[in-house]
């Protein structure tokens, strides 16, 4: 199968391109972006005039549901709006039922992964058995099963002693871990930011200290053992700049944020809508205003969606009864393009951080249209609106704080290794 | 249209006169909220009543509450006497369907059982929809439906009837 | 979107005395006026609600509230059924949308409702048909309405208005839907100072946002006030570390006559009860010539039919 994408604008962060130009796939490659080769004829050609070319979306955050969450979604529902999406590589925590701590769980994911169109599944395996937060798993053979780092997703883990011996652990074979830095103790019972709001909802509230204690508690033991740590779901301006110092050190630490906490604050709970119940929680206009500045200065590394689809059931009770977490793989694209108009970022730069950036923190291939590398592409367009809608979401789940919210830009074509996999009608 | 209205001052003196004739002393005088106690305290005065005026303010006993819901300005009722056993002149400005009549006796039964019940109003206007009629009416007019008499009063206590 | 107004500023649902206006609050209080009278006649009833169906769904246990509005919905004539979820068919696990459906099912008009998550009243009333009303009668720490008005009921009672007064709310404020309510209402009424007054560990996150000067001593907070509000310390605070026990707690914030002689000399005492003795308040100050505490209960009565009657219209319309 030959396709040549024509007249698109490519935007590829990691080869500084940013111009109309044609992209030749054959074979699963890329094997032009420019000028097609004398000898190619396509079978399909797509006129991307008024279109945007960039590589597909990396998301290090996307929960399938499977195995055991099959009610809330399944991996077909999900695979699917992650194309749709735009999303062609993503990382998928272990939070699974069982978690994903076993060789065979991984390759079962996988396997059932690969044989349905949609994106790359990337596992990230538990990093303690059963994720309780006592006994490591087998690191080693995880990593041969497939798993590109581990993590406690959003377990606890109580015992600084293990996570302790978990990085010096990971830092002996290089493995790198995904921490989620939230002190269980400080952030107990709590289900939105400590701050005037909750306190005005009468929600019993996670402080912002929760985030930075556990966070010196993770930097230092990082400098310690020279393990490699990824930081997730960052959510406070203090946090951030604690990062930020860390990074300055010669820490070797990445981060990310959710698409949402760059757009809402605490203010969006004001009418309980349980929607707005994520984790971690949705935080002061000030801290979404640094993370805002920091995805701008390049402090923050990489933009996820957070993918939580949600049984509809376990939304539809009062706030502090509800599932925290919002869908989101078919939001990453349009909220990152919506922060970037309201920041004067250029698209180059915005796309960045939803490509090639998570691309290197995942440590995996794609992130780039370099020729001959696999032609993992989203061909989207950055005008059209849209409503968020159960209807117009391709995922189970319809959890999410901007249902009935307008967005603008919209995926049109999703390659993965040179199929198309999904195409909007 | 004004003009055409008799002055309501000199009604109420020939209410008065119409009703002073059998009229007990031991009878309580109770005004309907708002014009009726303007009435009512005219009458009080003019009769020689020994006794408190009445107040009914009959919002929590209207039959259409459920269409147009609770008045804005509810003020309480005050009956500063015992009804028990008692003669009641119930006087209202306009009597118009007898609705208003009608849940004020009702209120008035929650306060006890009066001995009797007689009703003075200054204007009878017609357009009765229950089997109530005034003991005593100041003047008998026919007012189209779309048409409502009103009185109000000025700050010198002057009462005025007026069309719209 | 204003869930508990409706488009021609009436009166729809009655969940948080947050956000609502002066006016709305005011009309509430002066209607309760008219409906003390109803509780000294012969009859103590009036047909207002006549053939409504009032539900009071209690998703958390308590006697007190229930039957409070259990007495003002039939002074107004409304049928009343009590539903005490907590034992019922929530432990069974029904949504308690499940539940408000069935009884939407059954005709009901209005649903006065207890529940101890924050924002449970908010939930159902977005979920119910228009003609339906919701009271919220304590919803987690969020909000306790009708307890606030009450309470703004009986200080206009004693001190005639608003804007001259200073009110001292003392204890757990951290956990109070009850404070939460209060302090909306004074800050709306005008009040020129909310204080409140409690150990660090009892006092919410930026609760000076909210209105309010915030005091860590009773010798201090209490100086000049008009009014002394006293929370309930529920016994569970001991055991999260909040404090170390309840003779400490009474020590530095239990009203005594002593402490509460710092506050004007015709200060009021009032309490949403049910009081701990010894443990926020002292009896002699509970049962004493400052208390209003049992005027409060009378009160909140006509407050409940006021409100109930306002919705019940306001509905209509």
């Amino acid at each position: 199968m030959k396709i040549l994408i024509k007249n698109g604008r490519v935007i590829d962060p990691m080869n500084a391109r940013d111009g109309v130009a044609d992209v030749c796939v054959a074979a699963g490659k890329i094997v032009a972006v420019g000028a097609a080769p004398a000898d190619f004829h396509a079978n399909r050609v797509i006129d991307a005039a008024g279109l945007v070319v960039c590589p597909g979306l990396v998301d290090l955050s996307v929960r399938l549901r499977e195995p055991g969450f099959e009610y809330k979604a399944t991996l077909e529902s999900e695979m699917l709006a992650a194309a749709a999406g735009g999303v062609t590589s993503l990382a998928c925590p272990p939070d699974t039922e069982p978690p994903l701590d076993e060789p065979g769980l991984v390759e079962m994911l996988k396997f059932r992964a690969r044989n349905l169109p949609g994106p790359r599944v990337y596992p990230i395996g538990a990093l303690t058995q059963k994720l309780d937060g006592k006994l490591l798993t087998e690191m080693a053979e995880l990593t041969e099963a497939g798993c590109r780092a581990f993590t406690q997703a959003d377990a606890p883990l109580t015992d600084t002693q293990v996570l302790l011996r978990a990085m010096e652990y990971a830092a002996t074979f290089g493995f790198s871990l995904w921490l989620r830095p939230q002190d269980v103790s400080l952030a107990r019972g709590g289900v939105a930011h400590d701050g005037a709001v909750a306190s005005r909802l009468g929600l019993p509230g996670i402080p912002t200290l929760a985030e930075t204690v556990a966070l010196a508690t993770i930097l230092q033991l990082a400098r310690e053992t020279g393990a490699r740590v990824h930081l997730a779901r960052l959510s406070t301006r203090e946090g951030i700049a604690m990062v930020r110092a860390a990074k300055a050190q010669g820490v070797a630490v990445s981060c990310d944020v959710a698409a949402t906490h760059a757009h809402l604050s605490e203010n969006d709970l004001l009418g309980f809508d349980s929607h707005c119940h994520l984790m971690p929680p949705l935080r002061t206009l000030r801290d979404r205003d640094a993370i805002r500045e920091a995805l701008r200065d390049g402090s923050i590394d990489a933009l996820c969606s957070d993918h939580t689809p949600v049984d509809e059931d376990e939304k539809q009770v009062p706030f502090g009864e509800s599932a925290p977490g919002a869908s989101g793989v078919e939001l990453l694209l349009p909220l990152t393009l919506k922060w970037a108009r309201e920041m004067g970022v250029p698209l180059l730069q915005a796309i960045d951080l939803i490509t090639w950036k998570p691309a290197q923190i995942l440590g995996v291939a794609g992130g780039h249209l370099s020729v001959g590398s696999c032609a993992d592409i989203c061909v989207f367009d950055a005008t059209a609106e849209w409503v968020v809608t159960p209807r117009t979401l391709a995922s189970q789940g319809a959890n999410t704080p901007f249902l009935d919210h307008a967005m603008q830009g919209r995926v049109r074509y999703t390659l993965i290794d040179g199929h198309l996999d999904f195409e909007a009608h | 249209m004004t003009a055409s209205l008799p002055d309501a001052n000199s009604l109420i003196d020939a209410l008065a006169a119409a009703i002073a004739p059998g009229f007990d002393p031991d009878t309580r005088i109770v005004g309907i909220h708002t014009g009726g106690v303007w009435v009512a305290e005219r009458l009080h005065a003019l009769l020689r009543s020994p006794h408190p005026i009445g107040q009914l303010d009959i919002s929590f006993y209207r039959d259409d509450f459920s269409r147009i819901g609770l008045h804005p300005q509810v003020k309480p009722s005050n009956l500063p006497f015992d009804l028990e056993g008692h003669a009641i002149l119930l006087v209202d400005d306009v009597l118009y369907t007898g609705r208003t009549i009608r849940a004020a006796m009702n209120e008035l039964f929650d306060y006890g059982r009066p001995s009797s019940i007689r009703l003075a109003v200054l204007v009878d206007r017609g357009g009765h929809e229950l089997p109530i009629r005034p003991d005593f009416a100041g003047a008998s007019l026919h007012v189209p439906a779309h048409q409502n008499i009103h009185l109000s009063r000025l700050d010198d206590g002057h009462l005025t009837l007026s069309i719209a | 979107m204003n869930l508990q107004l409706s488009a021609d500023g009436r009166l729809r649902h009655l969940l948080t005395l947050d956000g609502l206006p002066r006016a709305i609050l005011t009309q509430i209080l002066d209607n309760a006026e008219s409906f003390m009278d109803v509780g000294e006649r012969e009859v103590k009833k009036v047909p207002l609600l006549r053939g409504k169906s009032i539900f009071n769904l209690f998703f958390e246990p308590s006697t007190r509230t229930r039957t409070t509005f259990e007495i003002a919905a039939k002074r107004l004539s409304a049928d009343v059924v009590n539903l005490n979820i907590a034992t019922s068919s929530q432990t069974k696990g029904e949504a308690i949308l499940d539940t408000v459906d069935n009884l939407a099912a059954m005709n009901a008009d209005m649903f006065v409702v207890r529940h101890s998550q924050s924002g449970a009243a908010h939930f159902i009333a977005r979920h119910v048909a228009p003609h339906i009303s919701v009271v919220n009668a304590g919803d987690g720490r969020h909000a306790h309405p009708t307890q606030g008005l009450l309470d703004m009921f009986t200080i206009r009672r004693y001190k005639g208005a608003f804007h001259n007064l200073t009110v001292a709310i003392v204890g757990d404020v951290l956990h109070s839907r009850v404070a939460r309510s209060q302090i909306h209402a004074l800050t709306t009424l005008g009040v020129p100072e909310v204080r409140v007054i409690g150990p660090k560990t009892l006092l919410p996150v930026g609760v000076e946002q909210m209105g309010v000067k915030v005091f860590h001593s009773m010798e201090q907070g209490l100086a000049g006030c008009d009014v002394v509000i006293m929370l309930r310390l529920q016994n569970e605070r001991m055991k999260g570390a909040l404090l170390p026990s309840s003779q400490e707690y009474f020590k530095f914030f239990g009203l005594t006559p002593e402490k509460l002689a710092l506050a004007k000399p015709d200060a009021i005492v009032m309490h949403p009860g049910p009081m701990n003795r010894g443990v926020e308040i002292d009896s002699e100050v509970a049962d004493g010539p400052q208390s209003v505490i049992l005027p409060q209960v009378t009160y909140g009565i006509a407050v409940r039919m006021a409100v109930m009657a306002m919705l019940a219209g306001g509905a209509a319309a």
